[in-house]
């Protein structure tokens, strides 16, 4: 021992050392991840500008974009019927009520000028019936969503008495049945493809950032290091991770369906709509390995920022978050079959307002996690502890 | 009893340059270990491969006879490190903050507040760790290094940006914790930090250890001279120097700047006599060698921070 400069004398302490046995491990493994989550949480609900960023501003963009698009495709279609039109005719009492709920019918005489109307803009269709029973519809598609609803609602009426005049003649019931829910699905409301458009993109900004904006701060400010020097293991760290940011995805997910199911904005869940829920756990994991990535390249929280961005938003507007994908041109659409946040979009919106079921969910799923791995192993190659 | 640390021939180079050439150190078990040198020196680099942080290019480490890198699980629970920089979660309390690194010790919340008392931070355990002063900050950082009761710890300047006060504050709480028998690793560029502090200091330049040895050893071997101050105009330089030789003094140099009068010699004794006999004390000062001269000589250059 070297010479010692303090007066008292230095006794080294025997040191037991709380971490000795397996049993205690177990016990350590477990607190460090749920103190560890506890602290990601309260920081992220303590940092305002996160909050409104991840919470509250993906759903300011459902109310502005749920209301413009509201009065777009009223339910109301206004059809004009030249003559008679027996199977719109024949729709008497509480049928009707139902049928001017979605269909403003106004009797004309001169056809003409109704089909100028239509080419206007004025009326979505003209309707009339010629002498033989066939219908004619003529509509306009200048509206496509409200083409489309005039179409499916006035084919399902023609269904139905067509049934209807089978039943009559033959005595039997009709062989072929259609599904009372297909009126429903045919009307695509905006809400309808809003809802979980906008939800992915809400998930997709919130693990993508959480992910990348928590990777790049621990490492400048050394607390990476600090685990790194902690009985912790890179799971805990990780599960984490995930566990906060898949409980903020479901917050988000929660927020957006109690909107969005308000009767200002109208949507209807179909029965299999919690499959939601599994398919924003595996979407977070899926954009948190992007996040990863970015933070794995991302020197400073600017850069994590922008690659972020650079990736968050192009694949919002190309997996049709904010605007159906239909009409792109094909290579855009295949582009936009490579990236999860389409998959999630397309799942979420089948399963929410569609009648989707567990079938629509599980393969998307499978695409998220596998994306996930393959991200998360070209991460873990260019992953660094420290910024020197 | 097997050393804290043994290190040997450590070597690492970044680029063009080499910030590790070499070092070798042992600590023993209790000591008070301080590794002394100006900015760039190499320190904090040499801490973090003893630390297990870096592997060094070339160089074997030791810590408690276990190997740190890579990353040993085992040995983790035995060694606390404190930052330079503040690393801590961001928009969390001081209280939340310690009982979170304590937890991945399986430390409970009640010595982890214990820890925070013991740093004299109590009452600010419900500040948010980025509205604490750079003191309570290195205070708090600490005492996240020392909650689960490491018997080795590792501290990186923990005194820089302080004031004063809380410099001696923060002296008061390393001599406790080495007192209690834990070993304790610090890098300083702070002089008299190390000389108050360390039982041994290594001083460090270039990436090289010059010398290793307690400091009043250190400052001993320099044998250098005294150097004693009064205020100038009690005592004309050619009087002085003629009195001092009718003593007997031995004077390695004497002059007057207009401000003092200082004379350096090896013998204090004679001179302090004359200047008290000639009523010449006014603002006396008489300054030994300390750390500072054993860099100068060690080095040729004056000790820049």
């Amino acid at each position: 021992m070297s010479p010692t400069t303090s007066t008292e004398p230095k006794v080294p302490a025997q040191r037991g050392g709380s971490a000795g046995n397996g049993a205690d491990a177990g016990r350590e493994r477990v607190s460090a991840f749920w103190s560890l989550s506890r602290a990601m949480l309260l920081s992220f609900r303590r940092d305002r500008s996160a909050l409104f960023f991840v919470m509250l501003f993906p759903l300011m963009f459902l109310l502005l974009f749920g209301t413009l698009l509201k009065g777009a495709t009223s339910p109301h279609a206004k059809v004009a019927q030249v003559g008679a039109v027996q199977v719109l005719d024949s729709v008497q009492g509480e049928g009707r009520t139902e049928l001017e709920k979605v269909l403003q019918i106004s009797k004309v005489d001169d056809e003409s000028a109704a089909l100028t109307k239509v080419r206007k803009g004025d009326l979505d269709a003209v309707i009339k019936q010629d002498p033989d029973g066939r219908i004619e519809l003529r509509f306009s598609t200048a509206d496509q969503v409200r083409a489309g609803s005039v179409q499916g609602i006035l084919n399902s009426i023609v269904q139905q008495a067509n049934q209807a005049a089978y039943k009559e003649a033959t005595g039997k019931p009709p062989a072929f049945t259609l599904d009372a829910t297909q009126v429903e699905d045919q009307s695509l409301k905006p809400i309808q493809f809003l809802t979980p458009g906008l939800l992915g993109w809400a998930v997709a900004t919130g693990a993508v950032f959480g992910a990348s904006l928590t990777l790049v701060g621990w490492r400048q400010k050394k607390v990476l290091r600090r685990l790194r020097l902690a009985p912790v293991s890179a799971f805990s760290v990780i599960a984490s991770r995930v566990v906060v940011s898949t409980v903020t995805a479901l917050a988000q997910t929660a927020i957006f369906l109690v909107v969005a199911t308000t009767p200002y904005f109208g949507l209807k869940l179909t029965g299999n709509w919690w499959l939601i829920i599994p398919l924003v756990i595996c979407a977070t994991i899926a954009f948190m390995s992007i996040g990863l990535l970015a933070g794995s390249i991302a020197k400073t929280e600017e850069a994590a920022n922008g690659i972020s961005q650079i990736i968050v938003l192009p694949m919002s507007f190309l997996s049709g978050s904010f605007f159906k994908m239909d009409d792109a041109p094909t290579w855009l659409k295949t582009i936009s079959e490579a990236l999860p946040l389409r998959h999630l979009v397309d799942a979420a919106g089948s399963v929410l307002s569609r009648g989707g079921g567990v079938m629509d969910a599980l393969p998307t799923m499978g695409i998220l996690l596998g994306f996930a791995v393959v991200l998360t192993l070209i991460s873990a190659k260019l992953f660094k502890w420290d910024d020197v | 009893m097997t050393a804290a640390i043994s290190a040997d021939g450590i070597r690492q180079r970044y680029g063009d340059v080499q910030a590790v050439d070499g070092v070798s150190l042992t600590v023993e078990a209790g000591e008070f270990y301080g590794i002394l040198g100006p900015n760039g020196a190499g320190k904090t680099t040499t801490l973090e491969i003893l630390e297990g942080i870096r592997k060094p290019d070339e160089g074997r480490v030791e810590l408690l006879g276990m190997a740190p890198w890579p990353r040993n699980p085992k040995l983790l629970p035995r060694i606390g490190v404190q930052f330079q920089a503040s690393a801590f979660f961001r928009k969390l309390t001081a209280r939340e903050t310690i009982r979170t690194f304590a937890s991945f010790y399986g430390t409970g919340p009640k010595r982890a507040d214990a820890m925070l008392e013991r740093v004299g931070l109590a009452d600010k355990a419900g500040s948010m760790t980025e509205e604490m002063s750079g003191g309570q900050a290195q205070r708090l950082s600490i005492a996240c290094a020392l909650a689960h009761d490491p018997e080795l710890v590792f501290l990186d300047e923990p005194t820089t940006g302080l004031d004063p006060q809380a410099r001696r504050n923060l002296w008061d709480l390393l001599r406790d914790i080495n007192r209690e028998g834990r070993t304790v690793v610090l890098t300083t560029h702070y002089l008299d930090e190390a000389e108050v502090l360390c039982d041994r200091v290594s001083i460090m330049d270039h990436g090289k250890i010059l010398h290793t040895g307690a400091p009043a050893a250190l400052i001993r071997e320099l044998d250098d001279t005294v150097r004693i101050t009064v205020e100038s105009g009690q005592l004309a330089v050619d009087r002085a120097r003629e009195l001092l030789t009718a003593a007997g003094a031995e004077i390695a140099a004497l002059e007057d700047d207009g401000v003092s009068l200082s004379v350096s010699t090896r013998l204090p004794a004679p001179i302090l006599a004359v200047l008290a006999e000639q009523n010449a004390l006014r603002g006396l000062e008489v300054r030994g060698a300390t750390l500072e001269d054993v860099f100068l000589q060690l080095t040729g250059r004056e000790y820049r921070a």
